[in-house]
C-alpha cells in the first residue's frame, strides 16, 4: 500500500495500490490518531480550566500566595515568568516551519535540504524539552510540588503530557534523521517522513492551545 | 505505533512460513485467525463473567446469604460488569470486526494487519492482568465506574472511612489502560480499513449495516477512550502521588470523575450495543428474503446516535444535583435518543413485515434482540426523566434496564451473529436442533432473570448490596431470579455442546448456506487466506443477491484457488513483544507502592516496548 492508487481502467485494478479515497492507510491513519489526541489533551485542558482558582494553597500562576516553602508557611511569589516559555513557544512553532521545509527537501530529492530543516528541527524540539526540564525544576524549587495543589497537579498533568508528546516526537524525528544521513528517505519514501511531520505539527498546535489558556489567561 | 515499511526489501511471500501449528497462531497478521483468536478469548472471559454472575445470584437467592462476604461480593459485581464489558462484548464485537469487516467490504486484510495482531495481544494480556488480581488475593472492588472516594483515597492515609488501601483499585486502574490501548489500536485500523479498503464500487452508502455499524462504533473508541485514559491517570496519581484531582480535602471534586467517567462511559454503551444493531440488520434481510427497510435512514439514525450519545453522559449524575438546567438539558437530549433508536426498530419491523420469514438460530435471536431491547430502550426512557430516575437509580430496577439492552440487546445480537456466520468461518453449520434449544433457554433464563428485577427495584430493593433482610417482600423475586440465571448458563452450555458437536462433524457448509446478500457469502467457507482471487467490484449494497439473480437464481459453489501469486503480509511475532512491552510498562506501576525504584521496572519495560516498535517499523512486511 505505498502510494495512492491512480483511477483505475474498468475492469482493470491496480489491486496492489488500491485504496478507496486514493488517500495512503497511514495517512489516513495518523489523521484519526490525532482526532483522538485532540480528546485526550482537551480532556486535560478541561480539567485545569475547571480547577482553576480551585487550589487551597499557593503557589499560584500569577499572584503572590502563601505557601509551604522550605518547611514553613511563608509568602510565595507568583510562578509563571512568561518571557521564557514565550521564548520556548517561538523555538516550537519555529521547528514545525523547519519541519515543513525538511520534508520539502526530502520531496524534491535535496539531500542537504532534507538534512538541514531536520536538524534544525531535531534541535528546537531538544531545546524546548530542555525548557520543559528548567521551567519544572524551577517551579519545583519555588514550591510548586505535584501534589502541592490542584494548580501543581493539573498544570504538571498537563504539560507533562504534552512535553512526553514532544520527547516522542524528537525519537521519531531522530530516527528519520538517522535514516536520511544513510540516504534511506528518498522522495518516493518522503512519506515516511510526512507522517513524523504532521503529528509533529499537531504536538505544536496544542501547546498553542496550551500557551494562552495556562500561561496568559489570568 | 508506526507500520512503516521503512525498508524495501525482497518481499517475501506468505506461503513461506508454516500455517498450522501454535507458532503460526503466535506470528499470524491474517485478520481472521485474529477474529478467531478474539471470539475465543472473549468467549472464555465471558464464561468467566458469567460464573462471577451465578455466584452473585446464589449469594441472593434468600434472605440473609452467607455464600460471601461483603468484601467478596464487591469484588464479584465490580468484576462481573468490567469483565462483561471490556472483556466478554466488546472483544466478541472485535472477533465479528476483524472477521467480517474487511470481508463484508471486499479487502484481503485489513488496513494495518500487524497492528492487528497486536491489538489481540495487548487486549488478552491485560484481560489476564486484570484478572490476576483474583489470584493476589486484591480483586478489584470499586465498582465497573470506579466512583472516587470509592476509588480515589490516598494508599497512604487509607482508613476504614476511607476504604480502598489495597491494590485492587490499581489492578482495576491499570487493567483499563491497558485494554484501552488494544480498544484505540484497534479502532484506528477499522476505521482506516472501512474508509480506505473498500473494493472498487463499494461507496459508502453501499456498505453492509454490520460495517456501517461497526463504523460508528471505531469513531466512538477513537474520541471516548482518550478521556477514560485521562480520568485513570488522574485517579492513579490521587492513589500513589498525593495529589487531590478527586479529592475534597485538597480542593479536588469526586463528581469531576463522574463527568471524565460517563463522558466515555455513555459512548461505550453505543459501543456495545451498535454492533449486535448491525447483526441484526444483516441477519433480518436475509431471512426475510427482503432487502433492509430503509438502508439510508438505518444509516443516518446510527450516525446520530452516536453523535447524541456524546451529550447525554449527566443522565447518569442526576443524583448528584447538578441543578435543573443540566438536569433539563441532558434529560432532553436522553429523550432525543430514543427518536433514532426507534426508527431502527420501526425499520427492522418494516424489513419483515411481508417477507417470506426462514426461523433460523440466527433469525430467531435477532428478532428477541429486537423484542428484548425494546423493553430495555422503555426502560431506558422512563429514567431519562430526573424525578423518575430519583426513584430508580442505584435500584434493580436500573440493574434490570441494562441487563435488557446489554444481555438483551449486545449478547443477543452476538449470539445471532455466531449463529449467523458460524459456517463462514469455519466451514460448519451450527446444529439448527441444539440452536433452537439454546434460544430458548436463553430467551426464558433471560427474561426469568431480569424481569422481576423491574419489580424489586420499583420496591426498593438496592443495587451492589451483598444481601437483604427478611420480611421485605425482596425474597420471591429473587429465588425466581436465580432460577432464571442457571437457565442461561444451561442455554450457553447447550452452546457449547453445539460448538463440540459441530467441531466434530463434517466441514461440509456451502460457501451461501443462507443466501446472504453481502460479499462474505461469495467465497469459500472457509475463506482462503486472501478472501478474494480477484478484488470484487461492487454494483449495490446487496452484490451477492444482484450475482444471484443475474445467475438465474442459482450460483456455483466458489471454486478454491492457489493465490500462490497474491501477495500477503509475512507474519511477525514483534506485535506480540511490543504488546508484552505494553503490558510490562504500565504493569510496572503496580509497585509504585510497594517498591521505591519500581522506575526502574518501567524503563526496563520502557526498552522492551521500544526494541518491539522498532524492529516492528523496520521489519520487512511482504506486502
Amino acid at each position: 500500500m505505498a502510494h495512492a492508487a491512480t483511477a483505475p481502467a474498468p475492469g482493470e485494478i491496480d489491486e496492489h495500490h488500491w485504496t478507496a479515497t486514493g488517500l495512503n492507510n497511514r495517512k489516513v491513519a495518523i489523521w484519526a490518531f490525532i482526532g483522538s489526541e485532540c480528546l485526550f489533551f482537551a480532556s486535560l485542558i478541561s480539567t485545569y480550566l475547571v480547577y482553576r482558582g480551585k487550589s487551597l494553597v499557593g503557589p499560584l500562576p500569577h499572584e503572590e500566595s502563601q505557601c509551604m516553602l522550605h518547611g514553613k508557611m511563608q509568602a510565595c511569589e507568583q510562578i509563571f515568568s512568561i518571557p521564557l516559555v514565550t521564548f520556548g513557544t517561538a523555538v516550537l512553532l519555529f521547528s514545525s516551519f523547519f519541519v515543513v521545509l525538511a520534508l520539502n527537501g526530502a520531496q524534491r530529492g535535496d539531500r542537504k535540504a532534507l538534512l538541514t530543516w531536520l536538524t534544525a528541527t531535531v534541535i528546537c524540539g531538544l531545546f524546548f524539552i530542555g525548557m520543559q526540564v528548567y521551567e519544572f525544576n524551577h517551579f519545583y524549587h519555588k514550591g510548586l510540588g505535584y501534589s502541592t495543589n490542584l494548580f501543581g497537579s493539573t498544570f504538571y498533568t498537563l504539560t507533562g503530557f504534552h512535553g512526553a508528546h514532544v520527547t516522542l516526537g524528537v525519537i521519531w524525528l531522530t530516527t528519520m534523521l538517522i535514516l536520511a544521513v544513510r540516504g534511506k528517505v528518498p522522495p518516493e519514501k518522503s512519506l515516511n517522513l510526512e507522517m513524523a511531520a504532521l503529528y509533529w505539527h499537531f504536538v505544536d498546535v496544542v501547546w498553542i492551545v496550551i500557551f494562552p489558556v495556562v500561561y496568559l489567561m489570568r | 505505533m508506526a507500520t512503516s515499511v521503512l525498508e524495501h526489501r525482497a518481499p517475501a511471500m506468505a506461503h513461506h512460513y508454516p500455517k498450522t501449528g501454535l507458532w503460526s497462531w503466535i506470528t499470524t497478521v491474517d485478520h481472521k485467525r485474529i477474529g478467531i483468536l478474539y471470539g475465543a478469548t472473549a468467549f472464555i472471559f465471558f464464561l468467566l463473567g458469567g460464573i462471577e454472575a451465578l455466584i452473585i445470584r446464589l449469594q441472593l437467592m434468600g434472605p440473609n446469604g452467607t455464600l460471601v462476604d461483603p468484601d467478596t461480593y464487591n469484588a464479584l459485581f465490580t468484576m462481573h460488569g468490567t469483565t462483561m464489558i471490556f472483556l466478554g462484548v466488546m472483544p466478541l464485537s472485535a472477533a465479528f470486526f476483524n472477521f467480517f469487516i474487511p470481508i463484508q467490504i471486499g479487502a484481503r486484510d485489513v488496513a494495518f494487519p500487524r497492528l492487528n495482531a497486536f491489538s489481540y495481544w495487548v487486549f488478552l494480556l491485560g484481560g489476564i492482568f486484570i484478572n490476576v488480581s483474583f489470584l493476589v488475593g486484591a480483586p478489584p472492588d470499586g465498582g465497573w465506574f470506579g466512583y472516587a472516594n470509592l476509588t480515589s483515597s490516598r494508599v497512604m492515609e487509607a482508613t476504614a472511612a476511607a476504604p480502598s488501601p489495597g491494590m485492587n483499585i490499581d489492578f482495576w486502574v491499570i487493567g483499563l489502560q491497558i485494554l484501552g490501548i488494544a480498544s484505540i489500536a484497534a479502532a484506528l485500523n477499522f476505521f482506516v480499513t472501512i474508509v480506505n479498503m473498500r473494493a472498487p464500487g463499494m461507496k459508502m452508502l453501499r456498505m453492509p449495516m454490520f460495517v456501517w455499524m461497526s463504523f460508528v462504533v471505531q469513531v466512538l473508541l477513537l474520541l471516548a477512550f482518550p478521556v477514560i485514559t485521562v480520568a485513570l491517570v488522574y485517579l492513579m496519581m490521587d492513589r500513589n502521588f498525593g495529589s487531590s484531582f478527586f479529592m475534597p480535602d485538597g480542593g479536588g471534586d469526586p463528581i469531576m470523575w463522574q463527568h471524565l467517567f460517563w463522558i466515555f462511559g455513555h459512548p461505550e454503551v453505543y459501543i456495545l450495543i451498535l454492533p449486535a444493531f448491525g447483526i441484526a440488520s444483516e441477519v433480518l434481510p436475509v431471512f426475510s428474503r427482503k432487502p433492509l427497510f430503509g438502508y439510508t435512514a438505518m444509516v443516518f439514525s446510527g450516525i446520530f446516535i452516536g453523535f447524541v450519545g456524546f451529550g447525554v453522559w449527566s443522565h447518569h449524575m442526576f443524583a448528584t444535583g447538578m441543578g435543573p438546567f443540566a438536569d433539563t438539558f441532558f434529560s432532553l437530549a436522553t429523550m432525543v435518543i430514543a427518536i433514532p433508536t426507534g426508527v431502527k426498530i420501526f425499520n427492522w419491523i418494516g424489513t419483515m413485515w411481508g417477507g417470506s420469514l426462514r426461523y433460523t438460530s440466527a433469525m430467531m435471536f435477532s428478532i428477541a434482540m429486537v423484542a428484548l431491547f425494546i423493553i430495555g430502550g422503555l426502560s431506558g426512557v422512563m429514567h431519562s426523566s430526573p424525578p423518575a430516575d430519583l426513584q430508580q437509580t442505584d435500584t434493580y430496577f436500573i440493574v434490570a434496564h441494562f441487563h435488557y439492552v446489554l444481555f438483551g440487546g449486545s449478547i443477543f445480537g452476538l449470539t445471532s451473529g455466531a449463529y449467523y456466520w458460524w459456517p463462514k468461518m469455519f466451514g460448519r453449520l451450527l446444529d439448527e436442533g441444539l440452536g433452537k434449544v439454546h434460544f430458548w433457554l436463553m430467551f426464558i433464563g433471560m427474561n426469568v432473570t431480569f424481569f422481576p428485577m423491574h419489580f424489586l427495584g420499583l420496591n426498593g430493593m438496592p443495587r451492589r448490596v451483598y444481601t437483604y433482610p427478611e420480611g421485605l417482600n425482596f425474597e420471591f423475586w429473587n429465588q425466581i431470579e436465580t432460577v432464571g440465571a442457571f437457565l442461561i448458563a444451561a442455554a450457553f452450555l447447550v452452546f457449547i455442546v453445539n460448538i463440540i458437536k459441530t467441531w466434530m462433524g463434517p466441514a461440509d457448509a456451502p460457501a451461501d448456506p443462507w443466501h446472504g446478500a453481502t460479499l462474505e457469502w461469495s467465497i469459500p467457507s472457509p475463506p482462503q487466506e486472501f478472501n478474494f482471487p480477484k478484488l470484487p467490484v461492487v454494483g449495490s449494497s446487496m452484490p451477492q443477491w444482484d450475482a444471484r439473480r443475474a445467475a438465474g437464481g442459482h450460483l456455483p459453489e466458489p471454486a478454491l484457488v492457489s493465490g500462490a501469486d497474491i501477495p500477503m503480509p509475512n507474519p511477525s511475532y514483534w506485535p506480540l513483544i511490543t504488546a508484552i512491552g505494553v503490558n510490562l510498562v504500565l504493569g510496572s506501576l503496580l509497585f509504585v507502592r510497594l517498591w521505591p525504584h519500581w522506575w526502574m521496572a518501567t524503563i526496563a519495560s520502557a526498552l522492551v516496548l521500544f526494541v518491539g516498535a522498532f524492529k516492528w517499523a523496520f521489519e520487512p512486511t511482504g506486502h
